[in-house]
Parts: C-alpha cells; sequence; structure tokens
C-alpha cells in the first residue's frame, strides 16, 4: 500500500515576535490548533440522547403511576398526595407537580429542539426521503419516519396536557382525573398521546440502543432482532396498558359526570392518622 | 439431501423475464428518463449481471452499465434492484420475480442509463476524510515492517473488505436528504485506520475529521447501510464504536 507522511511543519519566520504574518503562524501552528472543530456536535448529540431516555423513563414511570386506578380510587389518591410531598410536609403541596411538569417540559422543549436538527427541513430533504423511503420497503428506514411523524404529532399533544398539570396540579385525583377525561372531553387527547408518546417511546429507546451499541452484543444481526422483540413487547404492553387504564378513567368519569367537579374523598379508615 | 439425489425440479420451458430498465442518458438531456422493458429467457444460475450482458450483446448495444470482475468484489455493478441496492453480479435472477425494475444508483454522478460514477464521490471522501496511513515519520523503506497481531490484522482486513460499491450510501435514508454526509463507506474506512497501529493520528485527529453532524453525529441509525451492504460488512457495530469514541472526545 502507498504510504503517505504527514507534512512536516514549515518553519515560522525568524521576525520578532508579534510580526509573522498571520497565516505563517496560522500553518506553523497546524490544523490541530488552528481550526480546531467544534464539540458540539457531540455533546448535542449526546443531549439528545440523554433527554430522549430521560423522557421515555418518565413515561414509563408515569404509566405505571396512572395505571394505579386499576388497583383501587384510593390507591391513585394515596400516589396523588404522595408526589404532592404529602410524605413529607405532612400537607399536599400540589406546586411539586407543577414542579415536575415544569421540567418535563424543559426536557421535552430540549428534546423537541435537537431532534429538530434531523427532521427534513425542505422540500427536496422531505421528497428524497419519501422516495427512498418507499423503494427500499426497510423496516428501520420507515420507522425513523414513524418516529418523525409521532414526534411531530407529539410537539403538541404533550403541551395541552402539560400545560393542564402545570396550571392545575391540584386536579389530579381519582374522580378529578376522571372528570377531566370524561367531563374535560380530553379523553380524545388522551387517546392519541397514550399510542404516539408508546410508539415514539418504543421506536426511541430501541434506537438509541442501536445508534450507542447498548446491549447489541456481539452478533448485531441477532442483537437488533432481540431489541426489537423488546421494542414490540414494550409497546404492546404499554399501549395495552394504557389503553385500560384510560378505560377505567373514562368510565369512572362517565359515572361521575352527574357529580363533575366533585373531589374525591378518601374513605376516613384509609385517612392516616393524625393528631 | 445429498445434491446428487436431489430431485431437480427443472420446468421444462425457461422462465421469461422481463427487465424493466430505466434509460436515460445525461449527454442526451433532450430525451426524458423513460423505461425500457427487455424480455429474456432465464437460464440456469443467470445473474443480473448475466441477463444484461445478453440484452447488450444481442437486444440494445446503447445499454450502459457497469461491470469489471463479475464476481462481487470490485463494486462497479452496484444498482437498484426493484428499488433496493445490490450488487448485478451478485443478484440471481431466480430470487427475483418475473418482472425485473433496474435503476441506477441515486446519489452518485449518473454516467448514463444504469452506470454512475461512484469513483468521483469515493476519491472525494478519501480525500476530505483522510482515509489512508497518515504518520508523522517518512517511512523507512529499507526497514522490516513492524509485526502486527494476527487478531488486529484480521480485524483490520475485516473493514477493509470494502469494495466501494455505494450501496450503502444508495441505502442510506440520510445521506439522500444531507448530500455532505460521508456514509457508512467514510466511516468504516475511518474505523479502519483508527485501528491500524502505522497510523499515528489520535481520537482528537480524527474527530477533526468526522465530529459533526456530516460525519458520525449525522447518522440517524436507520441501518440501512447495515442491510444492504453485498459485502456484510459490521457497519451497524462499526458506526455506533465510532460514535462513542468521538463522543468521548467531544466531551472533553
Amino acid at each position: 500500500m502507498r504510504q503517505y507522511a504527514k507534512p512536516t511543519l514549515p518553519p515560522l519566520p525568524v521576525e520578532p515576535d508579534g510580526l509573522a504574518p498571520p497565516s505563517a503562524r496560522l500553518q506553523h501552528q497546524g490544523q490541530s490548533q488552528a481550526l480546531t472543530a467544534s464539540r458540539w456536535p457531540a455533546r448535542l448529540d449526546l443531549l439528545q440522547g440523554i433527554s430522549g431516555l430521560a423522557l421515555a423513563l418518565f413515561l414509563v414511570a408515569h404509566m405505571a403511576f396512572v395505571a394505579s386506578i386499576l388497583v383501587s380510587e384510593e390507591m391513585f389518591y394515596r400516589v396523588a398526595r404522595f408526589f404532592e410531598g404529602e410524605w413529607l410536609f405532612g400537607t399536599p403541596h400540589p406546586w411539586l407537580v407543577s414542579l415536575v411538569a415544569a421540567g418535563v417540559t424543559g426536557l421535552l422543549i430540549v428534546h423537541a429542539w435537537l431532534a429538530l436538527r434531523k427532521f427534513p427541513a425542505s422540500y427536496r430533504q422531505h421528497s428524497a426521503f419519501a422516495a427512498h423511503r418507499r423503494r427500499l420497503r426497510h423496516v428501520d428506514t420507515s420507522l425513523w419516519w414513524l418516529q418523525v411523524v409521532s414526534g411531530f404529532i407529539l410537539f403538541f399533544l404533550t403541551t395541552i396536557h402539560l400545560y393542564d398539570m402545570l396550571s392545575q396540579p391540584a386536579l389530579i385525583g381519582p374522580y378529578e382525573s376522571a372528570d377531566r377525561v370524561w367531563s374535560g372531553r380530553m379523553w380524545p387527547i388522551y387517546l392519541a398521546l397514550l399510542f404516539t408518546a408508546e410508539v415514539h417511546g418504543g421506536i426511541g429507546l430501541y434506537r438509541l440502543a442501536l445508534k450507542w451499541g447498548w446491549f447489541v452484543g456481539d452478533a448485531p444481526n441477532r442483537g437488533r432482532l432481540r431489541l426489537r422483540r423488546v421494542r414490540h413487547v414494550f409497546t404492546a404492553f404499554f399501549v395495552t396498558l394504557g389503553l385500560v387504564t384510560l378505560l377505567a378513567y373514562a368510565d369512572l368519569g362517565r359515572n361521575h359526570a352527574a357529580h363533575a367537579g366533585e373531589r374525591y374523598q378518601p374513605p376516613p379508615s384509609a385517612e392516616p392518622a393524625r393528631s | 439431501m445429498i445434491p446428487l439425489l436431489r430431485h431437480s425440479a427443472r420446468p421444462s420451458r425457461p422462465r421469461r423475464l422481463t427487465l424493466q430498465i430505466l434509460r436515460y442518458n445525461p449527454a442526451t438531456p433532450e430525451i426524458a428518463p423513460y423505461l425500457q422493458d427487455f424480455a429474456i429467457d432465464e437460464s440456469d444460475g443467470m445473474t443480473l449481471f448475466i441477463a444484461l450482458n445478453e440484452i447488450r450483446a444481442s437486444q440494445d448495444p446503447s445499454l450502459q452499465f457497469d461491470f469489471v470482475c463479475r464476481a462481487g468484489i470490485c463494486g462497479s455493478c452496484a444498482m437498484l434492484v426493484d428499488g433496493r441496492p445490490a450488487l448485478a453480479c451478485r443478484t440471481l435472477t431466480r430470487d427475483c420475480g418475473p418482472r425485473i425494475v433496474l435503476a441506477p444508483l441515486p446519489f452518485f454522478e449518473l454516467i448514463g442509463d444504469l452506470s454512475v460514477n461512484t469513483g468521483k464521490w469515493m476519491r472525494g471522501t478519501a480525500e476530505r476524510l483522510q482515509t489512508w496511513i497518515a504518520q508523522t515519520q517518512p517511512v523507512d523503506l529499507d526497514a522490516l515492517e513492524a509485526r502486527m497481531e494476527p487478531a488486529l490484522a484480521e480485524a483490520i482486513y475485516e473493514l477493509d473488505r470494502c469494495i466501494e460499491c455505494g450501496c450503502c450510501i444508495a441505502a442510506c435514508g440520510t445521506a439522500q436528504m444531507r448530500e455532505d454526509f460521508v456514509g457508512a463507506v467514510g466511516l468504516n474506512k475511518i474505523a479502519r485506520f483508527r485501528l491500524d497501529p502505522r497510523d499515528t493520528r489520535s481520537d482528537a485527529d480524527f474527530y477533526e475529521l468526522i465530529g459533526d453532524d456530516n460525519g458520525v453525529f449525522g447518522c440517524m441509525s436507520l441501518l440501512g447501510c447495515h442491510d444492504f451492504c453485498p459485502k456484510q460488512l459490521p457497519l451497524q457495530t462499526q458506526i455506533a464504536f465510532l460514535r462513542r469514541k468521538m463522543a468521548v472526545e467531544g466531551w472533553r
């Protein structure tokens, strides 16, 4: 193989300090010092992954919390009060929920802004990718497009829900949430949010693992197949759990419609003894 | 089953294939691109390379397509077969339907019909990414070469199997949208020279070449490159590896 040596650096001119022409100075310093590539593309790429991972983990935890309604109304009531810091302060502080909602909103904005770098931006890019996707008929290419579309929808759907939680943090409880779902006519939003968020999150986690080579093992094809199965199970499980949970809220809200706005009161026996 | 005893299910008449080929010659822009049908009889073990040569020999000598080695080594005959990038010489017609649509690889400069100038782009990418063994000291051609562990030599050779056919670029959704993206072929070459102990470049030097959105951070892990590489190079693993290394470099 023919080999090339890196060119040797030209010597600095012998003029007194400060008199050397800038071009010669730059040339002498070499590329590594004079024209260093920005470190930001690496940081932004990492941040996109980290923010996405954090949001996906939040999604999983969020689903576990809201699904507590399936255990009992009181269980969900306890979970809601827990997040209002009752266990810490003795009394519920709904602003803690607002704080979490604000944090998630911030994370979402960062993630959406970073993800925008990857979106097709012009007609040419759109049409080139669409033609490519159609002719290639390739699962991971099509999945990426599904992720772009679901991500775009999530820009709007999440803000509706997050503003609700930000502005009315105290209204989280079995009747309060059920009234929001049914009498507040939020169920179509939640239904759409469920599918888009779970699909987006599932593909996102799968792609994150492939992107950084996590959980793939030594055989990339087998590893990818395994990850794909995990993704299917993840999405199917959370969509099903979400549907059942949403149905439970809708049913509760429908039965409670006549008393919409009435707050849930836990049974007296369940109240922690306070002196 | 023992091959000799296997019942040969050869039909009495060969299959009649229709190759639908996208015709366009940039030298005659007044003739708009069009699809032309060519009918031929399928023969045993026929590849698209054989079929195309037969068509050119017996039906249309003006049909343009590239080939050199006809054995999947030169990388000249890559084209879109039913929309997917593949080497014509490695594609058996029996694996295709009776109607096969052939088009030139997208992204690359079209020479005419199925022939594209992958070499021009590959050369430009090689120069841009400096895909050669970079050494700070001039090589002493009289000295014995330093020994290399066989495992390392194998690992380098594994990545060196790239034939620059352009299938990974044609299968890459990112490259279709962003023309400056270096693609799997470029990243694989960086991975190859990064392994090489004779190359004195550090990760900081490699970051200068691929540490941006046209390099490794532009890859969106659509993995068309990995799935359509005719040489089955471990591109998914290599790009993920480079991304980790460059991210560490970028976080400093």
